[in-house]
């Protein structure tokens, strides 16, 4: 579905064993394009995205907005718009809690909505807006407990004081019948991820839900979400654009620019030797506070924008932006995504010479 | 949300136990003094009519020949008789039960009709929707009136058949109102958290979204009350509607049309009944407008 098909040669060197899944595999996503058609043309907002969350692991997805990631989150629970507006291709398979694997874009919606919670289950980033102002929080949780199980009302009202209690609402009785209104926000995103555990998810994707919140509830919610994880050896996909969240959750990271996987790394070595300039952009741009006492420069950031979807350059997306563009190599054709050591794959066409010439 | 650290484990933003009669809602309501003389005169009107009939001496269809056209408050009739010697404050209760059920009936099923058509027409929108809401305009397009009359020309009057009547040319404004919520509903967050869970299509809109919009839906099912009342008067009036020896407002005011000057009472006692319920409803409805919008708070 890009401008040059004819010039991209075979993925085989990075698409993973396409025919089996690996047994701690919870969510492996193949080629997953997703493009939304405008007034204005087909505006391409995922493209080929591939990657896998493994069982306990934390992924972290990592973009500018727009780069794709909440797309990419959505498309794989297909809660995307309908079809004519909105394109889905690729695969997306997703091994549920009872060791099955289910092919995820190609089920039938009455099946779908049967994992969706169950299975796989969201956090959204606004914890003021994703609560139903109109119902009290206990029936809320008790109402995402009844999706799936086949409990009576009370029954569920007490799995969901469990799941409060769970998520570290004090006082739960009392919150049980509380209004979204009367918590705080920090409150509401533990909620969220109550309701979001009510059915014990093998996958959960957390769409930037510290994003809203102010720093010291962001640090307690990620405990939260830690604690939780190292519990239920629950596979996460957590979308953020802030790295400092990135170090202290995640396993491995993806970083996402215009659409495409840029690099993908364990967490230390993505630190610690960015190969993608983007991501090394990215990593300088954030406010330094130990470098404070010596010399404060400028905040470094990546000159220009982010690329008009519907005008992508032909080559390396980031090129048009990047320092170390080579106009004959960067610019013929989409570069691929390379093995750059163990579980370290980087799209830049020039990243081995980048790396003798300038380490960093 | 902006404390930090506190919010967590303090008390919530309001005291969790706050009582209904209590809630900002019903203290405006209060403050709107005609609606809450609209509320309390629907109430002693719906009580008269039920209990009314069973207190007095004379029953509606009672003809006491030798009492015609007795003038109010003179003798045993409180409100005089008619033309028959029926009593006119039996006749009025009678007819006041069978305008308020008609008023109420026609209501709840225009409401249920335009909901349902409002609730698939907004949350799936696209071509269903466009095709649901071009019906309601086909529907809106043709005086309704016209048409009431028109159809109860051809087929049988009777209660039932006039409650579906006016409710088959009332519910297109509901639609009308619960399509544009929900259509607005459907863009928030908890809708598609709520789908994010497993929840279906059905349980969305009705568990989620609709409500949310209940507001707007009550105000309009008040103002439907009296519409369906004054519908009912019209058609009655015109004799279409509900038929003699049952009363109703409508009917008892055209009945009263050829006494107009030797026995004004007939017309104006039925008349001020018409009246003072529509009103009694639109005033209900303004009042439940502003209630239920928390926003005339922040005049």
């Amino acid at each position: 579905m890009t401008a040059t098909p004819a010039l991209v040669p075979a993925m085989a060197p990075v698409t993973r064993s396409a025919a089996s899944m690996a047994e701690d595999v919870v969510l492996d996503v193949e080629d997953l394009s997703v493009s939304f058609v405008s007034p204005q043309g087909i505006v391409p907002a995922a493209r080929e995205v591939s990657f896998e969350v493994r069982r306990g692991e934390t992924l972290a997805m990592v973009g500018e907005s727009g780069s794709g990631k909440s797309v990419t989150s959505l498309a794989i629970l297909r809660l995307t718009p309908p079809a004519p507006q909105c394109r889905i291709e690729g695969r997306v398979r997703l091994r549920a809690g009872d060791r099955r694997v289910h092919d995820l874009l190609a089920l039938p919606e009455a099946r779908m909505r049967e994992l969706r919670g169950s299975a796989a289950a969201m956090v959204f980033q606004e914890p003021m807006t994703s609560l139903n102002p109109v119902h009290k929080i206990g029936d809320q949780i008790a109402e995402a407990v009844r999706f799936h199980s086949a409990l009576s009302k009370r029954g569920a009202l007490d799995r969901a004081a469990e799941l409060l209690d769970l998520v570290g609402i004090p006082d739960v009785r009392r919150r049980m019948s509380s209004y979204p209104h009367q918590l705080s926000g920090g409150m509401r995103q533990r909620v969220m991820i109550a309701i979001a555990l009510s059915c014990e998810p093998v996958l959960l994707i957390a769409d930037e839900p510290t994003t809203a919140l102010d720093v010291t509830i962001q640090a307690q919610i990620l405990e939260l979400l830690h604690d939780l994880q190292q519990r239920t050896q629950m596979a996460l996909l957590f979308i953020t654009h802030n790295l400092g969240v990135v170090a202290e959750i995640a396993d491995r990271v993806i970083v996402m620019y215009a659409g495409r996987v840029v690099e993908e790394a364990a967490v230390l070595p993505l630190f610690k030797r960015p190969l993608m300039p983007y991501t090394q952009g990215l990593l300088r741009s954030v406010p330094r506070l130990d470098l404070a006492g010596r010399r404060c420069d400028e905040l470094a950031a990546i000159p220009g924008n982010v690329p008009d979807p519907l005008a992508l350059p032909p080559g390396c997306s980031f090129a048009p932006r990047c320092a170390h563009r080579v106009p004959e190599l960067c610019d013929a054709r989409v570069p691929l995504l390379e093995g750059a050591g163990a579980e370290h794959f980087v799209r830049c066409a020039r990243w081995a010479s980048l790396a003798e010439g300038a380490p960093p | 949300m902006t404390s930090p650290v506190g919010a967590i484990d303090g008390p919530p933003a309001k005291p969790a136990l706050t009582s209904r009669w209590d809630s900002p809602a019903l203290r405006r309501f209060r403050r709107h003094r005609l609606a809450v003389f609209g509320a309390v005169t629907i109430l002693v009107l719906t009580l008269a009519c039920i209990v009314g009939p069973f207190l007095l001496p004379f029953t509606d269809t009672f003809i006491d020949i030798r009492q015609r056209f007795a003038p109010p408050l003179s003798g045993a009739h409180v409100l005089g008789t008619d033309q028959l010697g029926r009593d006119m404050l039996a006749r009025l209760l009678m007819a006041g039960r069978i305008s308020l059920a008609v008023g109420f009936a026609a209501m709840a099923i225009s409401m249920v009709i335009g909901v349902c058509v409002g609730l698939v027409a907004g949350y799936y929108g696209g071509a269903i929707g466009a095709v649901l809401m071009r019906f309601v305009d086909a529907m809106l397009c043709f005086p309704s009136i016209f048409l009431l009359l028109a159809v109860s020309a051809f087929i049988h009057p009777g209660v039932e058949t006039i409650i579906l009547l006016i409710a088959f040319t009332a519910w297109m404004e509901v639609a009308r109102i619960v399509e544009a919520q929900i259509k607005a509903l459907r863009e928030r967050d908890f809708a598609v958290a709520a789908e994010a869970l497993g929840a279906s299509d059905a349980r969305v809109m009705i568990r989620e979204l609709l409500p949310n919009a209940i507001a707007p839906i009550v105000v309009a099912a008040t103002l439907n009350v009296a519409h369906a009342i004054l519908a009912e008067s019209y058609i009655s009036f015109l004799g279409y509607g509900i038929q003699p020896p049952t009363p109703s407002w409508g009917n008892m005011l055209d009945n009263a049309q050829g006494y107009l000057t030797s026995a004004p009472w007939l017309a104006m006692l039925p008349g001020a009944m018409i009246t003072l319920a529509v009103t009694s409803f639109n005033f209900i409805g303004d009042g439940l407008r502003d209630a239920l919008d928390p926003r005339t708070d922040a005049r």
